[in-house]
């Protein structure tokens, strides 16, 4: 079992408040990431269904249970650190025993399980190294393994990936999901990185300034994003939101239309604009194109497209694509 | 030419390092040859430097006058005990102040130093007093107490200084991994801080052993240490300085062969922190 519930859960320092009392309800066996930008309250949010952190107000339940005044250690929850937060003077085996090691376990069971784990994560051949012998990578493996043996109701993750090369990281990002499906445990992952978000999650929660702007299903908040916030957030490269005369003919205060749902054309289009730069990544290309009236827009089209700087293109946003935003920045239905 | 003016530069600075180095040891020296000297000698006033009779029979003096090796236990117990106590107090404050600081911090780690600041003649009577009336004067246990008192600070400001080093999520990584404080403490932080208090008990054991203040005031005979074995060779009758440096050659020559063995680890630790 691990569903997690916050029921109005607040954190101030001193005066101020981080995180504004919120409602979430994380069901066993989800994979949830928490994804925002720097300072939005994600990592205090972790450490506070961590119990690093108290809480200020509000309720934490851990598969039904009140655990907002237990230690750590007594929620049964592991935590990976961004850092790995491994200990420099064990081994690999004793970092990865050392929980059992606490939770007074027998040598023999202990053994047992430290080379299951260490087996799962190919870490046989390094277990007598210390962490300080080992790569980013092995080491971040050390720190998942740790939380591993322990069983947990689930783990929590501090951004685990982002000391770690772009090459490694795709790699770890393919391995926690592998490891999440095997386990099936629940997971609740820090990110900043919104492609790490909608590779991994069933269910995201974008935040912002402490307060949980959206929560949903990864498609769910790309086909409708709930908010301006979460429309720029969501998706990469980000949404083209545009204010003016153009959204008041959809009767909307801004339009939102991503990079991918314009028809090009070098005909011409519903907007047409000059191309300013355009990257040519071999699958796709991406045009950045300086529409008068409009702005400079991003638009996807396929990697033979034939653009260079300086052409003419025709931008024509699929109808169905458009998302429409109020004043106050919300979704209009 | 870079090369040579590397050279001529390194030329300078080992000569000026031995320069200042050997005026730092010069009165260890010069204290280390007097207790080889006659009476005579020792009070010439053309001193020699080698050139004159060696003898042992200060050495053989002090020995017969005095029991060298109750002095030296005396010496040990009270330094070794009393950095020991200081560390079983001071690895809790400083991980208390280093991991979970609060805004007053920094205002008790400047008044434990402000204490070293007063001198110790200024609270003589208070302690003195205080010894007297629970029977700890001229114990070993008094001595004991007094000499982790005055070392505290120091050692509290040293351990806080290791501490701040060692990154708080390893602790916290502990802490879900079901450590309890003390398991915390024993099995991850003072593993990882152990250089750091290593050079703070080696630095602080040497400032208890030639505490001369206390031990002097508050002993007699039952608790004597090294330092009252110094002074006990000054006499009424005049000052014999040749037995006074033979006296003084023993009572440092332990703490100068455990600092001549650790020199390493004590630079690391007062260097410790300097560069990152």
């Amino acid at each position: 079992m691990g569903s997690i519930t916050l029921k109005q859960v607040a954190k101030r320092f001193d005066q101020v408040e981080v995180i504004p009392p919120l409602d979430l309800s994380i069901e066993n066996g989800e994979f949830v990431v928490f994804v925002g930008p720097s300072g939005c309250g994600k990592s205090t949010l972790l450490r506070l269904i961590a119990g690093l952190e108290d809480v200020s107000d509000g309720v934490i339940e851990i598969d039904g249970t009140n655990a907002t005044e237990l230690p750590p250690a007594k929620r049964g929850l592991a935590m990976v650190f961004q850092s790995y937060a491994l200990y420099p003077h064990m081994s690999v085996r004793k970092n990865i025993a050392f929980p059992l090691k606490m939770a007074g376990m027998e040598q023999s069971a202990i053994d047992e399980k430290v080379n299951y784990a260490a087996k799962t994560l190919n870490l046989a051949d390094y277990i007598d190294r210390r962490p300080g012998q080992l790569s980013g990578g092995q080491r971040q493996r050390v720190a998942i393994g740790r939380a591993i043996v322990r069983e947990p109701a689930a783990f929590l993750f501090d951004e685990p990936l982002s000391n770690l090369d772009a090459a490694l990281r795709g790699n770890m990002r393919l391995e926690i999901s592998e490891l999440h499906q095997k386990l099936a445990t629940t997971m609740v992952y820090v990110t900043h990185d919104q492609v790490e978000a909608m590779t991994m999650a069933d269910k995201i929660v974008v935040l912002r300034a402490g307060n949980i702007e959206q929560v949903g299903s990864p498609l769910e908040l790309y086909r409708s994003p709930a908010n301006l916030f979460v429309a720029g957030f969501i998706g990469s490269p980000a949404m083209n939101l545009v204010e003016g005369p153009e959204a008041e003919k959809l009767g909307a205060h801004t339009i939102g239309v991503r990079p991918e749902h314009f028809e090009l054309s070098r005909e011409g289009g519903t907007w047409t604009g000059r191309v300013g730069v355009s990257e040519h990544l071999g699958s796709d290309t991406f045009l950045r194109v300086d529409v008068d009236g409009v702005g400079t827009l991003t638009a996807r089209a396929d990697g033979e497209f034939p653009a260079r700087h300086g052409d003419t293109v025709g931008l024509t946003p699929m109808p169905e694509r458009v998302h429409r935003f109020g004043t106050d920045g919300l979704r209009l239905a | 030419m870079a090369r040579a003016v590397t050279l001529n530069r390194r030329l300078i600075n080992t000569g000026v390092a031995w320069a200042i180095g050997l005026l730092i040891f010069f009165p260890v020296l010069y204290t280390i040859l007097t207790s080889f000297k006659t009476e005579a000698e020792a009070v010439s006033r053309t001193p020699s430097l080698i050139g004159f009779d060696w003898t042992l029979e200060n050495y053989a003096e002090v020995n017969s006058r005095a029991d060298y090796p109750r002095y030296f236990m005396n010496s040990v117990i009270i330094a070794f005990g009393s950095v020991i106590l200081g560390l079983i107090i001071a690895v809790p404050a400083a991980w208390s102040m280093a991991f979970v600081p609060s805004k007053r911090t920094r205002g008790i780690l400047m008044w434990m130093l402000s204490t070293k600041m007063l001198p110790p003649v200024g609270v003589l009577i208070p302690i003195y007093l205080l010894f007297r009336d629970w029977g700890l004067l001229d114990s070993r246990v008094g001595l004991v107490f007094v000499l982790t008192m005055v070392n505290l600070p120091i050692i509290v400001w040293m351990l806080f200084t290791y501490f701040r080093e060692i990154p708080g999520e390893i602790l916290e990584a502990a802490r879900m991994d079901g450590a309890s404080l003390k398991n915390e403490i024993l099995h991850v932080l003072t593993p990882m801080a152990l250089p750091g208090i290593a050079s703070t008990m080696l630095l602080n054991v040497i400032l208890a052993w030639n505490e001369a203040f206390w031990t002097l005031v508050l002993t007699t005979t039952n608790a004597a240490p090294l330092t009252a074995f110094i002074a006990s060779f000054s006499s009424p009758e005049g000052l014999f300085y040749a037995k006074l440096s033979a006296a003084s050659t023993m009572a440092i020559a332990p703490v100068l062969i455990l600092g001549w063995f650790s020199q390493k680890q004590l630079v690391r630790g007062l260097t410790f922190g300097a560069v990152k």
